[in-house]
């Protein structure tokens, strides 16, 4: 077995063990606080498990199938994050055609992209190309009616949805000396400390939460749950190290980073969900909300992530 | 020489190897009789493909809308339903349908236009075999029998019924055309069953007229509580409450209206 699928069994093995261990407190929490199934904090919490039980196994699944099945993952979970914000948009019939293309062209040509792992065309094709393109399609029906809001929210929706999310999987196109093979173990690096920090923060602001640090924007976000959360994220980075290309140290100042990102991408998104009066982006994933409740601060990290990693560490 | 019990086309074939047992040949050539047998009846083969076709469509319809289904306070309707929806588009029934647990969905046959689902072949297999619909000539100038009676008849067999009492598609801006005098014709002929408000949101939005490409959207199907008419209730103070309690159910116009 080579380094790298022992590592990876290794890491599934130890999420494996934490959800074992979650799923065993939710159930003990169950039978002694909601045996009728009364308390909505725990029934939420334990909804919450299992879905991370789905999502873990999906992704290990695709972590197996290589690098075809983290391209094919990610593109499925774009198409769910962009039909969740298209939604919640302002569009008119006039864009039917915009829409279409965004959905059934764009989608899947940078999808495609970053399969054949073309860096220069995918880390434009969607800021210059659909940029411009897409505001050509939307004036040939002649609807001039709030225009550049229309097409100002379908280009934000493709660079949250299907830009910034594409570089989860574009982490697999970097050529890192004496990391060959291994980068899929990046994409869990990635992953693991930007959702575990999503959940300390909820889970530190639960215990010792009492300052608001966005009272307006999201009124359960507290300052010792982002300071707890963010800590704990950088230590669990830090030891991570040993899937990674890095030092200790460096893999701890990249969780900090990728748990900074996702932390205000968290709270953009809460702001777009409060301006449009809703809760939750949609109800894909039980107990969690929408898709992009859940992507929210992977998206905003991903391409910081991706970044960093290319300039410091990559050879391309 | 001949060999009578494999006669004609079922000769055994030099592909099948020199040892096929008597019984696999007896069984593929059951096979392919009735296989041209039933290519001659085009009825059978609609009848085969309409199971799989309606759960393709049903499949296609959830991966486009992820359609969710809202239930009133009291739970999911059971039994014998007359589901009265808005209309906006040729999709509608089928997001209904989709929503309904399969053991309801056989049951309920949406009640359509013929002068649409008999237009052409295609329209006669979906509208016919794969939905069941219950067709009724809307123009009353020239129908031969009488929609209220076609459709107590569905209701007699056992059936529930979705009914899109605006009479048409509504491609203006309010949110529901005046209902016809259908739904009260109706409730007045079987007013013993249930009469079930469901809203469909945002489909117009995935489909708009005229277009073929559906956008994916997410969609909510909201049942209401179930209406019944009164016993001298009038035309006007009946369909006045069915309507109320059908815009009761449509969510907020949120921002999506100047």
């Amino acid at each position: 077995m080579s380094a790298a699928a022992s590592d990876l069994i290794l890491l599934l093995i130890g999420v494996g063990g934490v959800l074992v261990f979650a799923s065993t407190i939710g159930f003990i929490l169950q039978r002694r606080l909601s045996p009728d199934g009364s308390n909505a904090v725990i029934e939420n919490l334990n909804a919450r498990i299992n879905a991370w039980w789905v999502m873990v196994i999906l992704i290990g699944l695709a972590f197996i199938a290589g690098r075809i099945g983290v391209v094919v993952l990610f593109a499925f979970c774009s198409f769910a994050a962009l039909r969740e914000f298209i939604t919640l948009t302002n569009t008119r019939r006039a864009d039917h055609w915009a829409l279409a293309a965004a959905f059934f062209v764009v989608l899947p040509v940078q999808y495609y992209l970053i399969a054949i792992e073309w860096y220069g065309l995918y880390s434009i094709f969607i800021p210059v190309y659909a940029f411009l393109f897409m505001p050509i399609l939307a004036t040939l029906r002649g609807d001039t009616e709030r225009f550049l809001i229309r097409i100002a929210e379908v280009q934000w929706a493709l660079m949250i949805c299907v830009f910034c999310a594409s570089h989860v999987p574009a982490l697999l196109s970097l050529d890192i000396a004496g990391y060959e093979g291994r980068n899929v173990l990046l994409i869990a690096f990635l992953i693991i400390v930007v959702q575990l920090s999503d959940v300390l923060q909820y889970v530190w602001g639960k215990l010792f939460g009492k300052t608001k640090i966005a009272p307006r924007l999201s009124p359960s976000k507290t300052v010792e749950g982002f300071v707890g959360g963010v800590a704990s994220a950088t230590l669990i980075g830090a030891s991570l190290w040993w899937i990674t290309p890095f030092t200790p140290l460096q893999a701890g100042l990249l969780a900090f980073v990728i748990a900074i990102m996702g932390f205000f991408g968290g709270l953009v998104m809460s702001a777009i969900k409060r301006d449009r009066g809703v809760k939750d982006w949609g109800y894909l994933i039980g107990g969690h909300g929408g898709l992009i409740d859940r992507l929210d601060s992977v998206v905003f990290s991903a391409p910081v992530f991706f970044h960093i990693v290319r300039f410091w560490w990559s050879a391309t | 020489m001949l060999d009578l019990k494999n006669s004609g086309n079922h000769r055994r074939s030099p592909l099948s190897g020199k040892s096929a047992q008597p019984a696999q040949l007896t069984f593929r050539s059951t096979l392919a009789v009735s296989f041209l047998a039933s290519v001659g009846n085009i009825n059978v083969i609609k009848r085969v493909l309409a199971g799989p076709m309606s759960g393709l469509i049903v499949v296609f319809a959830r991966a486009v809308t992820a359609v969710r289904a809202i239930w009133p306070e009291s739970g999911p309707p059971q039994g014998q339903n007359i589901y009265f929806a808005n209309h906006s588009s040729h999709g509608d029934f089928i997001l209904v349908w989709a929503v309904l647990p399969p053991w309801m969905r056989v049951r309920t046959r949406p009640v359509a236009a013929a002068e649409y689902w008999l237009k052409s072949k295609l329209n006669r297999f979906i509208g016919c075999d794969v939905f069941n619909a219950v067709l009724i000539e809307r123009d009353r100038e020239k129908r031969t029998r009488d929609p209220i009676e076609e459709m107590s008849g569905a209701l007699d067999a056992g059936s529930s019924l979705i009914l899109f009492p605006e009479g048409t598609r509504n491609e203006t801006e309010a949110r529901l055309l005046p209902f016809k005098s259908g739904l009260y014709n109706l409730a007045k002929a079987r007013p013993t069953i249930d009469l079930v408000p469901v809203w469909i949101d945002n489909l117009n939005r995935v489909m708009p007229k005229g277009e073929f490409l559906p956008i994916p959207l997410i969609c909510t199907v909201s049942f209401g509580d179930a209406l019944h008419v009164g016993p001298d209730e009038t035309r006007e103070a009946f369909t006045a409450r069915a309507e109320a309690a059908l815009l009761a159910l449509s969510p907020k116009q949120e921002g999506t209206s100047q």
